[in-house]
């Protein structure tokens, strides 16, 4: 319940942060709401964290062309009932109102989650379905990695040592789309997440989250519907080939067999729900 | 008697106050001069030995002020058992030693080998870290009916096969055999009634605190019985002077059963605090309550149920293996036993009943009395077997229990029905509660709802259980003949101030039950004042003369009763002091709301009156003492047995498996009810606990003996979004035998409702064509969906 | 680590540990025990208070992470000796029987309201999702808050 000792730095700048990051077993500390509980059943001590909390240049939302762009430490509450979100990327404004609870939501933040890659998340399965970028900076400069190469493995992802989320830009939607999700009972998290995208030109965009050690973006199924009109018959057939190919994970609340079934059952809920 | 002002009036509770407006005060709130913080080292593993025990490095760290390892209290004594079971042959129950801190083996997950007491919290847990165990990992058992197995790992080197206990009641096997054989249809479950964790939201929480210069000790402890606490720690495992010690339980966040038990934490800290010189405080993190909390339920059960062409039941035969965990904790003896095979009867006129339970160690925690304590497991049984014979033999589930209901009697003009196994129920009328029910359900319709639901592709079902329990715990003549330790008795003091304001003492303790409010109206009601001119005081071993705590649904029934003995005191002398001032015959006097009258005449005295005549006795009798005070100690002549009727209606999702609990209907009837608000919050708690073992709950061990689901993160509390708004119904039967009427109604809601679920999933499974007969609880969507298959 | 945090209108200013919860700053330091720690992994809820007007599990914050912010909790909620519309629900409508849960359940209602001052049944449940409570079976703490709800 009470972490190890540590220093504690707040920086003003994503620059000031960088250069925190520096000193070795340095953590960044955003909303806290995925490190801070590692902390106090002391899985995780690292010796300093750095507070990204008061960088006001890491916070909002903003549309710019065509995109939008969410800052890193916007929270998930600040997603959720923002209307340029609600009605431009709705997809992200259900996928933060379905993760954790009123106050994981008024803490926890987008970038804070991104960065800690649980394959139970709710977020990856969006910001993949979405065609999102997510945009770093390190000492050697900014970039921007696109979803589909974020998300490399268990809690792993393309983020290089001393690097940090800036934020997520993602391309406004037109189209209808839905995040679903089957919870874990107790945590809440996903057995199977599912987003679905569907774009102007008929081309549909399927990701899964809690399915496997990452979240993916699931091919087979996509080439299955897309270009297709959808109804029962047409999402039966996605269903069919979704969540083949890919590790499945497996634990008390879900076997492989099921959690690969219920990727299945959720792909033809999200489908006929943007049909 | 009085007129009832208050009695059977839902009256808003006179706690709340400080509990909604962050003023309460439980024992993590409380804090004393040099107090220091305890935390524990703890086992990783379920069986291993203690080889070395290194704590030099820690005790050099920061803030520690001292730590103590199993060698330093081996010659305490362990915490003990406070009830005998026997061997069917008559050999004591086993008892291995439960020490304070193990010190050459560890026996489950978390057994705690060393204690580091620091300044802070903090520094506490940073030793912690610090200190080196060396332990040689042994190989380890679970399971109870794999333990009894030859050749399985022993938790106890002098305890053969693990079997701390075999035990048998009822008709004799053969009887039941015979019985069972001439049966037109057996029906038959294997099942899991499986580990389930307490989980009250407050941690249990210690302080022990020593004063040299009275020799005097302090224990503020999270607990149901502070004096019981007290009378165990100071007999049984310190061996000090009880009027030495105080033992105050402040406020309490809810028991379960789980803050009956003497902890071994308990006892460290106060045995540690008179080492130290300071007063030390020991809090539970949710992982050590999830370890250590003593669990509930978990038996390994095959039970069948006979009956005749005609649905009635002939016969039932049981045998479980309970699992015990690694140490016999306060009353895990008991629960298996005579809070499980003596409720067998359930509400049937089963002629013929076997009951076969072997208490069983394992590599796990304790087990003990959780919500319903052997009452659940036993209606589990009986209502599971019910439903299944239903289905099985094309019967109504409804009916084939009105066939087999023992008729109606109020235990006054009927005589009480004696069981089969060993009970007398007191009264009851069980086919006034299932009409009850059937009707508020609306159950002549639920087939049709439940065919036009199929047509849209929806699996509904309904689910019955009527349910009695034995609760008012207990005759301590009956108990102590069954193996009680201690006299289940209550204790309850009124005491008229001189301004005739009341204050009650009584050794019934309120987690969460409301005793201020409700027995603030019992009082106020029987001596005709304002509820706000009684006080109720509890919880505190210097005020309370003594007392048995809150656990069996027992507080009004005989709490409450030990209090009206008192008053009933009270009144007997009032009524002297009036007729000495009134000049009139003690026999002629009259007390109702709140006036002692001259029989047939408007002459009286008010309780203000007396009350003040009695602390200022200058017109007095002759030969009367002063003052307005006593206590009395009330052993109930019975237990007493609420019943009721639950029915669940479900949902499942064909593709998921998902089970929604659609709707819940409770008709209970708890005797006389005092407050019905309090009654029905009773009723909706236990209900959400009942529901939570059907569809959530329940402990994972691995095969090393790990709990492998031990936070809210992974072990699934029912939360607000799992359950609908239950629907309450009730009927009263008095309590023939004490002198309030009441049954109690604690632990009916956890009772009824877990066999009305799962009976309910499994009508569902059958009306879609899988004729399933049990499904391992909790019913988990992967093993409905599996079941759909 | 010095900080300044303004709690139920009060400013203090504390050298803190940066590893103390915030929790635990509130409990000890200031000695403000309604707010309770029920568990280690942020689940139960019954460390619910108010940050900067938003409802926060504290024990998942650091208390340096309040530096500079304003805190409310279930002490600071009635107002001139008021109870706040929700503290009068719980008690009317019989929302608390332990009283552990009680003040992260108001503080977490507390919330909601603001947002959505006439919630559904279904709503008021969802809302609840990280909250545990294990005495009510949660039935009269939704028409606690719908009592609330009415009351605003």
């Amino acid at each position: 319940m009470i972490p190890s000792s540590f220093t504690y730095q707040k920086v003003k700048s994503v620059e000031e942060a960088i250069a925190a990051l520096k000193d070795s077993d340095s953590k960044i500390l955003a909303g806290g709401h995925s490190l801070i509980p590692t902390m106090k059943l002391r899985l995780n001590s690292p010796s300093k964290l750095i507070d990204i909390g008061g960088i006001s240049t890491l916070k909002g939302i903003k549309e710019s062309g065509n995109e939008i762009v969410i800052g890193a430490a916007t929270t998930h509450a600040e997603i959720s009932s923002s209307k340029v979100i609600q009605s431009k990327l709705n997809l992200f404004a259900q996928t933060a109102s379905a993760i954790g609870d009123i106050q994981v939501r008024n803490r926890g933040t987008i970038g804070g989650s991104l960065a800690h890659a649980d394959p139970a998340a709710d977020w990856p399965a969006a910001v993949l379905a979405a065609d999102a970028t997510i945009a770093v900076q390190g000492s050697k400069g900014s970039r921007k990695i696109k979803a589909s190469e974020f998300f490399q493995g268990l809690f792993t992802t393309a983020l290089q040592e001393g690097e940090v989320i800036t934020a997520v830009h993602v391309p406004i939607l037109s189209g209808k789309s839905v995040y679903m999700k089957f919870p874990q009972p107790a945590s809440r998290y996903a057995i199977v997440g599912c987003a679905v995208v569907k774009h102007a030109d008929g081309k549909i965009s399927i990701a899964f989250t809690g399915v496997s050690s990452n979240a993916f973006r699931d091919g087979a199924a996509e080439k299955a519907i897309s270009g297709k009109k959808i109804d029962a018959g047409s999402a039966e057939a996605a269903s069919k080939v979704a969540a083949e190919g890919v590790h499945i994970m497996s634990d008390h609340y879900a076997s492989e067999k099921y959690r690969k079934h219920l990727a299945k059952v959720y792909l033809k809920r999200a489908l006929l729900a943007v049909a | 008697m009085t007129a009832t002002k208050y009695i059977g009036k839902s009256i808003k509770r006179v706690e709340d106050k400080r509990f909604i407006t962050g003023k309460a005060n439980y024992t993590d709130d409380i804090v004393l001069p040099g107090m220091t913080y305890g935390a524990f080292v703890r086992s990783p593993y379920a069986n291993a030995k203690v080889k070395k025990v290194d704590i030099s490095k820690a005790k050099a760290m920061p803030g520690v002020v001292a730590i103590y390892t199993g060698a330093d209290v081996a010659a305490v004594n362990g915490v003990p058992c406070g009830w005998q079971v026997n061997f069917k042959n008559g050999a004591t129950m086993k008892e291995p030693k439960h020490p304070l801190l193990v010190a050459d083996r560890t026996r489950h997950v978390g057994d705690p080998v060393a204690f580091v007491i620091a300044e802070s919290r903090a520094e506490a847990k940073d030793a912690v870290e610090a200190v080196a165990v060396d332990y040689e990992k042994l190989s380890c058992v679970t399971d109870p009916a794999e333990a009894v197995k030859p050749g399985a790992p022993l938790v106890h080197d002098d305890v053969p096969n693990n079997i701390c206990f075999d035990w048998e009641l009822g008709n004799p096997k053969s009887e039941v055999d015979a019985a069972m054989s001439k049966a037109s249809h057996i029906t038959t479950l294997e099942f899991t009634n499986q580990r389930l964790v307490p989980n009250a939201m407050e941690p249990r929480s210690y302080i022990g605190s020593y004063d040299p210069i009275n020799d005097k000790y302090t224990l503020y402890t999270s607990t149901q019985n502070p004096h019981l606490i007290r009378l165990l720690m100071c007999a049984f495992v310190l061996g000090l002077p009880e009027h030495k010690v105080r033992v105050v339980g402040p406020d309490v966040g809810g028991g379960f059963g789980s803050k009956i038990y003497h902890y071994t934490e308990e006892a460290l800290v106060t045995w540690c605090s008179n080492k130290i010189g300071r007063p030390i405080k020991w809090t539970a993190e949710r992982t050590e309550s999830f370890l250590l909390d003593a669990h509930g339920r978990d038996h390994r059960t095959k039970a069948e149920m006979g009956f005749d062409k005609d649905g009635k039941i002939v016969a039932l035969r049981v045998k479980t293996h309970a699992n015990l965990g690694a140490y016999l904790s306060t009353f895990a003896s008991c629960v298996p036993t005579y809070l499980h095979g003596t409720l067998l009867q359930g509400l049937y006129t089963t002629p013929k009943i076997n009951v076969d339970v072997t208490g069983v160690f394992t590599h796990t925690n304790a087990v003990d009395a959780y919500r319903g304590a052997g009452r659940p497991e036993a209606t589990y049984i009986l209502e599971r077997l019910l439903d299944l014979g239903a289905l099985e033999m094309g019967k109504d589930p409804a009916e084939l229990r009105q066939l087999n209901f023992i008729p109606p009697f109020d235990g006054v003009k009927q005589p009480g029905y004696q069981t089969q196994v060993a009970l007398q129920y007191d009264s009851g009328n069980y086919e006034g509660v299932l009409k009850k029910g059937l009707e508020a359900f609306n159950y002549k319709d639920f087939r049709k709802r439940q065919k036009e639901a199929a047509k849209s592709g929806k699996i509904l079902g309904v689910g019955i259980s009527t349910y009695i329990e034995a609760c008012g715990i207990a005759p301590s003549a009956v108990v102590g003949s069954l193996g009680a330790r201690a006299g289940l008795y209550e204790v309850g003091q009124v005491r008229v101030q001189p301004t005739g304001k009341v204050s009650v003492y009584t050794g019934s303790h309120s987690h969460g039950q409301g005793h201020e409010t409700t027995f603030s109206q019992l009082v106020a009601d029987r001596l005709g004042i304002a509820m706000e001119d009684v006080e109720i005081i509890h919880g505190d071993s210097e005020s309370v003369a003594f007392g048995m705590g809150t656990y069996g649904s027992r507080s009004l029934a005989v709490g409450g009763s030990a209090i009206v003995k008192s008053i009933d005191k009270i009144i007997e002398k009032g009524k002297k002091i009036a007729a000495h001032k009134l000049e009139a015959s003690a026999d002629d006097i009259d007390f109702a709301d709140g006036r002692f009258t001259i029989k047939g005449t408007s002459k009286s005295l008010g309780f203000g009156d007396i009350a003040l005549t009695a602390y200022v006795p200058h017109v007095y009798p002759k030969d009367l003492e002063p003052g307005l005070d006593f206590s009395s100690f009330y052993d109930p002549a019975n237990f007493t047995y609420p019943f009721g009727c639950h029915i669940a209606e479900v949902e499942i999702d064909k593709e998921t498996g998902k089970v929604t609990l659609t709707r819940f209907v409770a008709v209970d009837d708890v005797g006389t009810v005092i407050n019905p608000m309090i009654v029905e919050g009773q009723i909706h708690g236990g209900v959400a606990q009942g529901v939570g073992q059907a569809l959530f709950e329940g402990t994972i061990y691995d095969d090393e003996g790990n709990l492998t689901n031990p936070s809210f993160m992974d072990y699934c509390m029912p939360r607000a979004d799992d359950l609908p708004m239950f629907e309450t119904g009730s009927q009263v039967t008095p309590c023939p035998h004490n002198p309030i009427g009441a049954k109690g109604a604690g632990e009916a809601g956890c009772i009824g409702s877990t066999p009305a679920v799962v009976n309910a999933v499994i009508d569902a499974l059958w009306s879609a064509g899988k004729k399933v007969k049990d499904i391992h609880m909790p019913l988990t969507p992967e093993r409905v969906w599996s079941a759909l298959q | 680590m010095k900080i300044n945090v303004k709690v139920n209108g009060t400013a203090y200013s504390h050298d803190v540990e940066p590893r103390t919860l915030l929790v635990h700053y509130l409990r000890d330091t200031l000695r403000l025990t309604g707010t309770h720690v029920g568990c280690d992994t942020s689940g139960c809820g019954a460390c619910t208070i108010h940050l900067d007007g938003k409802a926060v599990k504290s024990c998942t914050l650091l208390a340096v992470q309040a530096d500079g912010c304003e805190v409310t909790t279930i002490e600071g909620l009635a107002t001139n000796g008021n109870l706040h519309p929700l503290q009068e629900g719980f008690h009317q409508e019989h929302g608390l029987q332990c009283g552990f849960c009680t003040p992260g359940m108001i503080m977490t209602a507390a919330d909601l309201l603001k947002h959505n001052p006439k919630p559904s049944e279904a709503e008021i449940r969802h809302a609840l999702e990280g909250n545990i409570c294990r005495c009510t079976g949660y039935h009269n703490i939704v028409k606690s808050i719908q009592y609330a709800s009415e009351k605003m």
